[in-house]
């Protein structure tokens, strides 16, 4: 018996189990940014004007644009997964592939926001940051903080997405056991979830 | 009750695998080996704490310098508190015991994810390491107490960030482990036992095992964001940026807070489970405690701002953290009845656990009470950041978690190593270290509220005798403990064999050799419809 | 204790539908913010965030097959951060 029908056929498995666990370890995702949402709602409701007014400096298009390529990549991996649990189990890896290259695109355009905060000095340890008022120092400090966490857990659940599409090509994960593959496709979502609300705590904020 | 096995040791969970040495215990992923490792590495922190704890009593015997300068003294403290705290407290019971015994007791082979569980382990290794390798580089050992406030963690030169990250690595440990004993209880009972009669220690788990899954990445963001703030000046929380240094307060609590609860909800479920065994008695109000558990992990996740109340927080938020934090204390004060209940008229063994046990009751009730005395705001005003803060939690986490543990520590060792403990010299130390204790912290309750500030390296005359009463009682706490400490290393090297169940329990841990098999159980015993029903002794 | 492994009781259709859902909805908050700022844009943030989370929790993350329990232990999750932020709020709302 191979690995992977060994595994489907085993009486020990517990897929409600595998899943538990993984939803879990996404509550616990979500609290770490918790701590940060909580951040943003104490300090904006003693700077309300100044975030209004720093909000403005970002790039609401840049960043609804990325909303979007982060919900086409959620859709992307669900059809990942069910494409798998369909049993097309040599489609399944492509779509992760697909979601994989959005990532790309995703982190892309992270990287092009943050250089041209870089270049006008909008940056930690950066004068012009420093002359802010202090509402609109502590909003960037919040943003830099958020996004960037935001974009190791992209990185992150793009790597995870990239070892499951492997292992699926290689036969380990199969369509009557891909609950590797489901909880690799939960973290994605969680990701996504979390820029949902990124998007208007910061750009949506002017 | 199942016939004692005397004598012959069976293959046990102590011979089983087909490693060699170290190795065979620090790659095991049976929950039973990774308990012991636990255990054996909370006892060694505990230890140097403790020992770090003697040298700041030593200290305080005189005004002045006595053996170190306040730049040190500030470090001691600091360390003692990040080791007893993050290394002993908060793993504590529910990683030595809980690891160990809960599996067992729902019948099960071993946890939900058993490798999982030894990547807690290693995670707690990995986080002590880091720590101990900020006190030799860098600036040196964090002086900043365990709290690690800003704006003081932004501006020391000491070795802040490496520090911090040793903590939010042993983190992982903790919310990995909750996550673990969540799934496990849910997911893993035996068929027959459910929640409504599943162990009450199992209980305290799992209510602890939210907290540590939902608190501690606060925790983790919020040193993320100091480690952002030192090393690359992203303006959080510095008020020389705009910053607001209560944030840090408030984030640093809503998890600190919660915290406490890790540490004593398995306490309360160990001697949960002890009481009614040396009672001969079913647990007064299996449903209250149960339920009691659950309430102080949702209600106790709702104050922590009590630690602030003399930090400028608006006399609304006071009020409210204030009313929460007298609420919080319903369910523990019922979970005490409900012990004393199950005492009453029952059947007493004043075993050495038993003896710990009610130590515990009577030092967590003092504990308990000086809390709620600091969740009154005029009282707070007087007392906080005096040492009526410090004797206060030492009541409730070294009186009460410290004891449950050493309780629980005489109950289970049978068990976990199939060698009966020395009882008489085990209650012999327990005169010196409860004695010790109260002398020790009690000397503070009253020195607190005459005014001396903690965290001080030097003390006015008028305290003096105060500290030295305290000193007193703790070096004849730590004689107490030594002697505790010694009897146990006896034992474990050559104390009478263990039979399967010594103190006639009726948790499922009892119906299985001691110690265990690898596999846990070689026939899954029946599960009792109810739980904690004792045969009745025939009368004479 | 196995479950069956083919249970994706959402097709694909469904699948797309929800993702031009999400953009529509992205679409539509970003236009009241745009168009009407201020309160109606804080009360289409309260609604739309939230509406949004749910159909990625709902669809694509199948917690519609889930039993009870997963489904309140995302409850606890989500109620915990909301009741962190309101009893933040006592402080920071009224200074």
């Amino acid at each position: 018996m191979t690995g992977a029908a060994a595994v489907a056929a085993s009486p020990h498995r517990d897929d409600v189990r595998s899943r538990m666990g993984m939803w879990l370890f996404l509550l616990t995702e979500f609290l770490l940014f918790g701590g940060l949402f909580v951040a943003y709602a104490a300090y904006r409701s003693i700077h309300r004007v100044e975030f209004h007014h720093a909000g403005a400096e970002l790039n609401a298009l840049l960043g609804v644009g990325n909303t979007v390529v982060l919900l086409t990549s959620s859709l992307t991996v669900a059809l990942g997964v069910h494409a798998l649990r369909s049993g097309r189990d040599r489609e399944a890896p492509l779509w992760s592939c697909a979601t994989i290259l959005l990532a790309f695109v995703f982190l892309a355009v992270k990287a092009v926001e943050w250089s041209v905060k870089y270049e006008h000095g909008l940056f930690p340890g950066k004068p012009a940051l420093a002359a802010l008022p202090a509402g609109e120092r502590l909003f960037f400090g919040l943003y830099f903080a958020t996004t960037g966490l935001h974009a190791l857990h992209v990185i992150a659940g793009a790597v995870v997405l990239a070892v499951a599409a492997s292992l699926i090509a290689r036969g380990r994960i199969t369509p009557d056991a891909p609950v590797i593959a489901e909880n690799a496709g939960l973290y994605w979502h969680l990701v996504d979830v979390i820029w949902i609300v990124i998007l208007p705590l910061f750009y949506l904020a002017a | 009750m199942t016939e004692a096995t005397v004598g012959t040791r069976e293959a046990s969970y102590l011979d089983a695998g087909h490693r060699r040495g170290i190795a065979a215990w620090i790659l095991s992923t049976d929950h039973k080996r990774i308990g012991v490792l636990y255990l054996a590495s909370l006892l060694s922190f505990f230890l140097v704490a403790m020992t770090i704890g003697v040298l700041i009593r030593i200290e305080q015997l005189t005004m002045g310098r006595t053996i170190m300068g306040p730049a040190t003294y500030n470090a001691l403290f600091t360390l003692h508190g990040v080791i007893m705290v993050f290394l002993f407290v908060i793993p504590g019971l529910g990683a030595a015991f809980g690891n160990f015994m809960l599996p067992l007791m729902i019948g099960a082979r071993d946890v939900a994810f058993p490798r999982l569980n030894l990547l807690s382990w290693w995670f707690y290794i990995l986080g002590a390491a880091i720590v101990i390798t900020s006190l030799f580089t860098g600036g040196g050992p964090p002086d900043t107490g365990w709290t690690f406030y800003v704006p003081y963690s932004l501006r020391t030169t000491t070795n802040i960030p490496v520090a911090v990250f040793g903590a939010f690595v042993i983190g992982f440990s903790s919310i990995l482990t909750g996550l673990n004993f969540i799934t496990t209880i849910h997911r893993l009972r035996a068929p027959g036992m459910r929640f409504g009669n599943m162990p009450l220690f199992a209980w305290s788990l799992y209510a602890t095992s939210w907290v540590q899954l939902l608190a501690t990445p606060v925790l983790g963001i919020t040193l993320l964001l100091v480690m952002l703030e030192r090393l690359f000046g992203v303006p959080i929380f510095d008020p020389a940026k705009g910053g607001d240094p209560l944030l840090y307060q408030h984030l640093f609590w809503l998890y600190s807070h919660p915290a406490v609860y890790v540490m004593i909800l398995p306490a309360m479920g160990a001697v949960t489970e002890i009481i009614p065994t040396f009672a001969r008695r079913t647990i007064f109000g299996y449903r209250f405690i149960a339920f009691s558990s659950m309430a102080i992990a949702g209600v106790g996740s709702l104050v922590w701002a009590h630690h602030m109340f003399t930090s400028g927080l608006t006399d609304q938020a006071a009020l409210a953290f204030s009313l929460l934090t007298f609420l919080v204390a319903v369910p523990s004060a019922i979970k005490v009845f409900n012990w004393i209940s199950t005492l009453y008229k029952g059947s007493i063994e004043l075993s050495a656990a038993l003896l710990y046990t009610l130590g515990f009751i009577f030092l967590f009730g003092i504990g308990g009470l000086t809390g709620l005395m600091q969740g009154a705001l005029a009282v707070n005003v007087q007392v906080h950041d005096t040492y009526f803060v410090v004797g206060h939690f030492h009541y409730v986490i070294f009186g009460g978690t410290g004891f449950a543990f050493f309780a629980a520590l005489h109950y289970w060792f049978p068990k976990m190593f199939g060698r009966m403990v020395d009882e008489r010299r085990a209650k012999l130390a327990w005169i010196p270290i409860f004695v010790g204790f109260n002398l020790f912290y009690f000397s503070m309750l009253v020195i607190g509220f005459q005014g001396m500030p903690r965290r001080y390296f030097d003390h006015l005359p008028q305290f003096h005798t105060g500290h030295l009463l305290s000193s007193a009682g703790a070096f004849l706490m730590v004689a107490g403990l030594l002697a505790m400490f010694h009897n146990l290393g006896r034992a474990l090297r050559g104390g009478a064999p263990a039979p399967a169940n010594p103190w006639g329990g009726v948790t499922l841990e009892w119906s299985t050799a001691s110690p265990p098999p690898e596999e846990n159980f070689a026939v899954l015993p029946t599960i009792p419809a109810k739980p904690y029903i004792f045969p009745r002794e025939v009368a004479p | 204790m196995s479950t069956p492994a083919t249970h994706g009781t959402e097709g694909a259709g469904t699948l797309v539908a929800v993702w031009a859902a999400l953009v529509a909805l992205t679409a539509t908050l970003v236009a009241v913010i745009r168009y009407a700022p201020g309160n109606p844009g804080i009360v289409a943030t309260m609604v739309i965030t939230p509406t949004k989370a749910a159909l990625v929790f709902w669809f694509f993350m199948h917690l519609r097959e889930e039993g009870r329990a997963i489904r309140y232990f995302l409850f606890a999750g989500l109620l915990t951060v909301i009741v962190f932020v309101g009893l933040m709020m006592l402080d920071y709302g009224l200074r």
